[in-house]
């Protein structure tokens, strides 16, 4: 039985796929006339259209980003330090990865991520940021993450950004529920660039930023910049201004390529299964963390 | 030695980048990375799951006791985009694992490669690393309109 998330994902990818807008410029012009061994000329990027199916351009573990944000991986480097706040501090220590300078055994980890929490926003952009499907028509922009089949949709239709105020965010006169995915708003600032703001994620006891346990918290704001590059390369850069964490906004994603990809490409699933889960650390997860002779039990 | 189950060889030490295995839910730091073990043994059970893949299988050892072998993947998501699949093993099936062992001596792995019966290799560490030049798709998915 479909769950009321699914069929909310379902709905949405079926209005979006029909909308006249969505997917109108990514199929790629005819390229024939060429010889076997010869390049098509890239086309250039058509205007305010970022949709299509999204790929790493320079393979799968530059999504993946397994040893931390990509432009600032956790691996001790000092160029590589970011400014924690005093707490901001504090909180990366109560997290215990399974990746990075501080990771621990796979039976010691306090990663959400490990017990199906969702992602949340912005680690979709920053972990595990593989085949991405964005859709959208004059009002919205979807993007349709593979990695717990998650979605987020960016206003583009002229609205204000939510103010933060305590407890999530004020819409007109309402206060709002935080989300994972925050609330997200998108202004075009040239033919082919997207900058997008997102406000009113999750406080720091429900989501990380990275897989290697950086801290967010409720007062994070994201600025994402999209820019087409041409027909077939998007690049992608993530800033993280996050006061309760870090001492100023820094970069965490600069210029990350993506390469358009077959629109047929059927993406496949990839999930988290609290079923699976614990297979997995019986038969796996457990014994290998444990001294010879001792097996934990999470 | 055994012709059908046998343990083949032993630790052998790699140079380091040589088959470092990559490990994108987990880390390495239960695994013993400066040393491969290559292990012949009967299939088990092939676990096509998340968030890893489990291989599981028998050796036989030097004693002639049969050892009952885990050893991970990555998850599905990247391991079709290697050429693996639901379908790479069952039950019975001789195969020749190259893995990493555990550190602390009990018989779980990290798995570079398999060597199926039909000779064919399965390297499970390839699909994270190729680029979309070298394959048409590079998250694991495929081109693909279902039946029209």
């Amino acid at each position: 039985m479909l769950s009321p998330f699914r069929v909310s994902v379902i709905v949405l990818s079926a209005a979006l796929t029909l909308s006249p807008l969505a997917y109108a410029q990514s199929a790629r012009p005819p390229q024939s006339g060429l010889h076997k061994d010869e390049k098509a000329p890239t086309a250039p990027a058509p205007r305010h259209d970022i949709s299509g199916t999204w790929v790493p351009a320079n393979g799968l573990l530059d999504g993946i980003q397994p040893e931390g944000v990509k432009a600032m991986p956790n691996d001790g480097k000092s160029e590589h330090q970011l400014p924690y706040t005093p707490h901001g501090l504090e909180t990366y220590k109560s997290h215990k990865p399974l990746i990075g300078i501080d990771a621990v055994a796979p039976a010691f980890f306090n990663d959400p991520r490990d017990k199906c929490e969702p992602l949340g926003f912005p680690r979709a952009d920053l972990y595990y940021l593989r085949e991405t499907q964005i859709m959208q028509n004059e009002y919205k922009v979807a993007v349709l993450y593979q990695y717990g089949e998650a979605w987020r949709v960016i206003w583009t239709d002229g609205r204000e950004l939510p103010k933060l105020v305590d407890g999530g965010v004020l819409v007109g006169n309402e206060v709002r529920e935080p989300r994972f995915y925050g609330y997200s708003v998108g202004k075009w600032v040239d033919d082919t660039t997207l900058v997008v703001q997102t406000v009113g994620m999750m406080p720091e006891d429900r989501v990380w930023l990275d897989i290697t346990g950086r801290p967010i918290s409720d007062a994070l704001r994201v600025e994402e910049r999209f820019h087409r590059v041409n027909h077939d390369l998007l690049e992608l850069t993530v800033t993280i201004d996050d006061p309760k964490m870090y001492t100023k906004p820094w970069i965490a994603m600069n210029k990350f390529p993506m390469r358009l990809e077959d629109p047929h490409t059927d993406v496949m699933e990839v999930y988290c299964s609290p079923s699976e889960m614990e297979k997995y650390n019986q038969l796996f997860a457990n014994p290998t963390s444990a001294p010879a002779g001792d097996t934990p039990v999470r | 030695m055994d012709k059908k189950i046998a343990l083949v060889a032993a630790v052998v030490v790699v140079l380091v980048g040589m088959s470092m295995p990559l490990f994108a839910h987990h880390g390495t730091s239960v695994f013993d990375t400066s040393k491969t073990l290559t292990l012949k043994g009967s299939v088990t059970a092939w676990d096509w799951s998340n968030p890893h893949c489990l291989l599981q299988f028998d050796v036989k050892n030097e004693d002639g006791q049969l050892v009952h072998w885990i050893a991970e993947t990555q998850n599905p998501g990247n391991m079709v985009y290697a050429g693996w699949a639901k379908s790479s093993f069952k039950p019975g099936d001789e195969v020749t694992v190259t893995l990493v062992p555990a550190k602390n001596g009990r018989p779980f792995g990290h798995i570079n490669q398999v060597l199926l019966p039909n000779g064919k290799t399965l390297d499970a560490n390839k699909g994270l690393t190729t680029t979309n030049d070298s394959a048409g798709s590079s998250g694991g998915s495929k081109p693909d309109n279902y039946s029209k």
